[in-house]
């Protein structure tokens, strides 16, 4: 497996006038081609800190992050689509900042729309979409710029628990279908194990990679299964295992 | 929604067009009221028509002006150096709050001075402005621009760092510069905001002018109110007011239709 993502002992502090916060501390992990890493731990653990140094935003402090294509999407907490525009505009909004409008991108954002259900509403405003379209515009968005790592910082914490269940669904099958390497960082516990295929478990502040755990399900005939469904891993047998393994990771010596 | 003629739907519309119709009725009859008193008054002399003049001589003032094609110049000058200074405050208050947003720390330097430049009485400008820049338009609108300028950089500029920061992010993450930040997330979701400000300098526009007027002029509604109330010409007077009152009105209603425009930001 090809390795594209290898974060050494990476370090980073928020400084205010009242002093320095630790954030994340020796943050050590790799991420290979087709993974899906889960990113679990407490709130404010740094783990959106964690998302926006991949992404570049922000340089890490200490360690380093070694990128091998440094082509990343990055999903927010909200789908932040813009009321001033209608869903296409939003859609290509990425390629129309980076003037990549080239009748092929084009011509894939209108493939996505069409695959997944938004092709109708190309011309709507947002406001007309329901939570889950909205999600999927922004991961189409996101897509849009052909990113060989997806990072999704929370992508439905914004939604109702029935909405947030199916678009979990949806976008990792969505995920899964275009290809993609995906961090996913939440606060949810049966979200990380129902959509990751890796959990990497951080402490509370200063952050620092507790555990990692693979996530395997099993049939009744012992083969490993990586083609289940978010919803489907919910209800394997394993998923009570892993919930109650990471359940207590999370609460030793921390509360 | 054709089907939803039931009764209760047709008494609800019923009230629904009833309650307007009211509104409108008090509206009208309030001016109905106001015009017949004041008319009656000085008809029978309870009040004296020579200084708070009646209605029937501001309407002869008026066709005599109109006559003369003398009120079509008044009411022309006061309507460009308005929409002049109206242009410049809006245009001079993007500009400027988009310059303090680039250079943060320049804002923080510029913001006592704007605070108090602000908060100054801006007639308290104009003598000085006669001063410095002469007996002229520029003059006027120069002091109509410092009426409402220094308002308009504050609260723009307070709405482009108020934009949501995530917004922003969302910017940074598809890979955009600040430029791109500005013109793709902070701009258009600042125009409700910058509407609503222009509704405001519209109204400051418009006493700016009229300062401006009393001052330095001799022609436009402002000049035709102080060489009234010299000459006690107080039909003038009236008039001008009155024509003050229509212009003003049928220029917020035109902002109002641009806001409404935008209203689904």
């Amino acid at each position: 497996m090809e390795t594209l993502l290898k974060l050494s002992d990476v370090g980073y502090s928020y400084h205010t006038l009242k002093g320095e916060t630790k954030a994340l501390e020796n943050i050590s992990f790799e991420v290979e081609k087709g993974d899906f890493v889960a990113i679990v731990g407490p709130s404010g653990c740094g783990k959106s800190t964690l998302l926006s140094m991949l992404a570049r935003l922000i340089e890490p402090e200490e360690g380093t992050i070694e990128l091998a294509q440094p082509s990343i999407g990055y999903m927010l907490q909200k789908d932040h689509l813009f009321e001033w525009r209608t869903v296409y505009e939003n859609v290509i909004l990425g390629l129309e900042i980076q003037n990549k409008k080239t009748p092929e991108n084009l011509a894939r954002v209108d493939e996505m729309l069409k695959t997944y259900g938004l092709y109708q509403f190309k011309k709507a405003r947002p406001s007309e979409l329901s939570g889950g379209m909205r999600q999927r515009a922004a991961l189409i968005r996101t897509l849009a710029l052909q990113p060989e790592i997806l990072l999704l910082d929370e992508p439905f914490s914004a939604l109702d628990y029935q909405t947030r269940l199916s678009v979990g669904d949806d976008i990792a099958t969505i995920i899964k279908n275009e290809k993609k390497t995906a961090i996913l960082v939440t606060h949810d516990l049966s979200e990380a194990i129902s959509i990751g295929k890796r959990i990497i478990v951080l402490s509370k502040r200063p952050g620092t990679v507790k555990k990692e755990i693979r996530v395997v399900f099993r049939d009744e005939f012992g083969r490993e299964r990586n083609d289940y469904t978010p919803m489907q891993a919910r209800n394997a047998p394993e998923f009570h295992e892993y919930f109650n393994l990471i359940w207590k990771e999370l609460n030793e010596n921390g509360a | 929604m054709e089907h939803n003629n039931s009764t209760k739907q047709q008494l609800f519309l019923d009230e629904h067009y009833r309650q307007k119709r009211k509104i409108n009725f008090f509206r009208i009859i309030i001016v109905v009221i106001f015009v017949g008193l004041w008319e009656v008054s000085t008809r029978y002399g309870w009040i004296d028509a020579f200084v708070y003049s009646s209605p029937s001589r501001i309407i002869k003032c008026f066709v005599d002006m109109l006559k003369g094609g003398n009120i079509f110049r008044h009411i022309g000058v006061t309507l460009y150096e308005t929409l002049v200074s109206f242009l410049l405050v809006n245009g001079l208050g993007i500009v400027i709050a988009i310059i303090l947003w680039r250079r943060l720390s320049l804002a923080q330097i510029c913001e006592p001075y704007l605070v108090v430049l602000n908060s100054l009485p801006k007639s308290a400008l104009a003598p000085l402005l006669i001063v410095w820049l002469g007996n002229n338009m520029r003059t006027i609108i120069v002091a109509a621009v410092s009426v409402a300028v220094f308002g308009t950089i504050i609260s723009i500029y307070t709405g482009f760092i108020g934009t949501s920061a995530e917004k922003i992010k969302l910017i940074y993450t598809l890979g955009g510069t600040k430029r791109d930040a500005l013109f793709k997330v902070i701009i258009p979701s600042t125009i409700p905001l910058i509407i609503s400000t222009m509704k405001v300098n519209i109204g400051l526009s418009l006493v700016g002018v009229i300062i401006g007027e009393f001052l330095a002029a001799n022609e436009g509604l402002g000049y035709l109110i102080i060489y009234g109330t010299q000459v006690f010409k107080l039909d003038m007077v009236m008039m001008s007011i009155i024509v003050l009152c229509v212009i003003s009105g049928l220029l917020y209603k035109v902002i109002n239709i641009l806001q409404k425009k935008y209203s689904n930001y």
